[in-house]
């Protein structure tokens, strides 16, 4: 379907799209808070145990790399369950939640993820015998000089 | 069909830790993005990830629009046994794509 | 962070054009590039770019048109017959009387040995085959052809090259050869040499031609971009590779 705008629609249709945008945009610290309590069911999440890597700079925030490593022998008695990883400025505080058990072998991840701006990046890892750690990670993101429709 | 790119050792020792390197090509639009026309382009990710040994599923993960496009995943699993090692990604519009391999375990 | 660009770019605006990059300090923007963006291209179980490659082998091997012929019918297994291929392009059409990029050719090939129209500009399979074609090369100096007609289609393209445009009255040299190292905003400006299309770039999260790369930086300096597949895309490609030569092909390189 083609649909024929007028400049005065497109830009009326940009002065939406800022609005819409600008209201509901980022997430907080409290709404990251808020999944992390979710997804703890309340219980108390310490520091440790937990290594999150993310470089501290992150030259486009379309692609940051992030990788997870927790402490845990991984056996049947004593492994990670879940781990997930939480934000405070991307529009929804969740990323990812990973299932994991004694056959991982190893509480490892590694992905890339979205950065909406410089943030604390947490990751939360449940373990078998229904503790949560935490480890967190400040990450930079540059603005590049030269993007596309800038 | 998307295009996968699957990395599994082909043979490993009973007991070895091995690692699974995997990316898949989707576009995940967050649904937080306005198109050229100003209005936002619906939400098209990739929800779910699954990978199952002979049958046994042995990591899953959820996916959420914070998660890059063309989505990385590396992570691991101890080689127990011969078989199959079958990776799924189902996401919204009915995404769904399932790549296998085979390891021998000696 | 919007304040240092501004200064930045009133240097640029300032300074006159001054002289090309000597050889010795030639170098692919992969050394400006974090280590963890360098090392998303170099392992090929990371790069994205990989998926495009894998694509184009695909549809390589894809019988296509009426006649029912694939790439790989008249050329056989691309990891030989395409090695070293993308390093000499664009090459001299003598046919058609006109420089070609690699892009360019698979059109060609489509339209007089398989009977079908061309892929658009940016289409996943003309960037997909392309990607394939280009990673055959990966590794081998970019050697730019002798051809006298090439020789005045860099010519045209070193012009431009060196024209101050748009609204910001810029040339490309401003940047690429003048400035080359330090910071805009806060990315470095880098000597742009053309050594990994079609290119996997996070700001794109997808992969995208040289000519997308310059319409960017045409509109980034406010000048009207040239269209896709325009003469003028294509010879300031021919000056850009031969202003490279000598450097190695990365395809399907990353950049932020």
């Amino acid at each position: 379907m083609l649909v024929s705008l007028s400049r005065r629609e497109v830009l009326l249709a940009g002065s939406a799209a800022s609005f819409v945008l600008a209201v509901p945009a980022l997430a907080s610290p409290e709404e990251m808070n808020e999944a992390i309590r979710r997804f703890t069911s309340g219980a108390e999440t310490k520091a440790g145990r937990v290594r999150l890597d993310l470089p501290p700079l992150v030259e486009n925030g379309n692609a940051a790399p992030l990788a997870i490593l927790v402490e845990s022998p991984m056996t049947e008695a004593d492994h990670v369950r879940r781990i997930a990883v939480f934000n405070e400025r991307n529009p929804q505080p969740n990323v990812i939640t990973a299932h994991l058990g004694p056959r991982s072998g190893r509480a490892s991840l590694s992905t890339r993820i979205r950065l909406a701006n410089s943030q604390r990046i947490t990751a939360v890892a449940e373990m078998s015998d229904g503790s949560f750690w935490s480890g967190t990670a400040d990450v930079i993101v540059t603005l590049a000089a030269c993007i596309e429709g800038a | 069909m998307a295009r996968a790119l699957v990395n599994i050792p082909k043979t490993a020792r009973r007991g070895d830790v091995i690692e699974i390197r995997t990316l898949i090509s989707h576009e995940m639009e967050t649904g937080y993005r306005p198109g050229p026309n100003g209005v936002l382009l619906p939400r098209d990710i990739i929800t779910r990830f699954t990978c199952t040994y002979n049958g046994v599923e042995v990591f899953s993960a959820e996916l959420f629009p914070a998660m890059s496009a063309n989505p990385y995943l590396v992570f691991t699993t101890v080689a127990s046994e011969s078989g199959t090692i079958a990776l799924t990604w189902t996401g919204d519009n009915g995404f769904s794509q399932t790549e296998t391999a085979t390891i021998e375990v000696a | 962070m919007r304040l240092p660009g501004a200064a930045a770019l009133t240097l640029l605006l300032a300074s006159p054009l001054g002289a090309e990059i000597r050889p010795d300090e030639r170098r692919s923007d992969f050394h400006q590039m974090s280590p963890e963006t360098r090392a998303m291209q170099t392992d090929d179980t990371a790069n994205p770019g990989m998926l495009a490659v894998l694509d184009g082998e695909a549809l390589w091997r894809a019988k296509a048109g009426p006649a029912g012929r694939s790439c790989a019918d008249c050329h056989g297994d691309a990891r030989i017959t395409m090695r070293g291929v993308a390093a000499r392009y664009p090459a001299w059409n003598a046919a058609r009387g006109t420089p070609v990029g690699l892009a360019g050719q698979i059109d060609i090939c489509r339209a007089d040995r398989q009977g079908i129209s061309a892929w658009p500009a940016e289409s996943r399979e003309r960037l997909a085959v392309t990607a394939y074609v280009a990673h055959q090369s990966r590794g081998m100096p970019i050697s730019p052809p002798g051809d006298p007609e090439m020789a005045a289609a860099r010519e045209r393209g070193g012009r431009l090259f060196t024209a101050r445009m748009g609204q910001l009255d810029l040339a490309c040299a401003a940047c690429h050869d003048d400035n080359w190292g330090k910071r805009l905003g806060g990315t470095p400006i880098p000597q742009a040499h053309p050594v990994g299309y079609p290119i996997y770039r996070l700001e794109w999260q997808a992969v995208g031609s040289l000519q997308r790369r310059l319409r960017n930086c045409l509109s980034g300096v406010r000048a009207e971009p040239f269209p896709y597949d325009a003469p003028e895309l294509i010879e300031l490609e021919a000056f850009l590779m031969q202003r490279a030569a000598g450097l190695p092909i990365e395809t399907p390189a990353v950049r932020p």
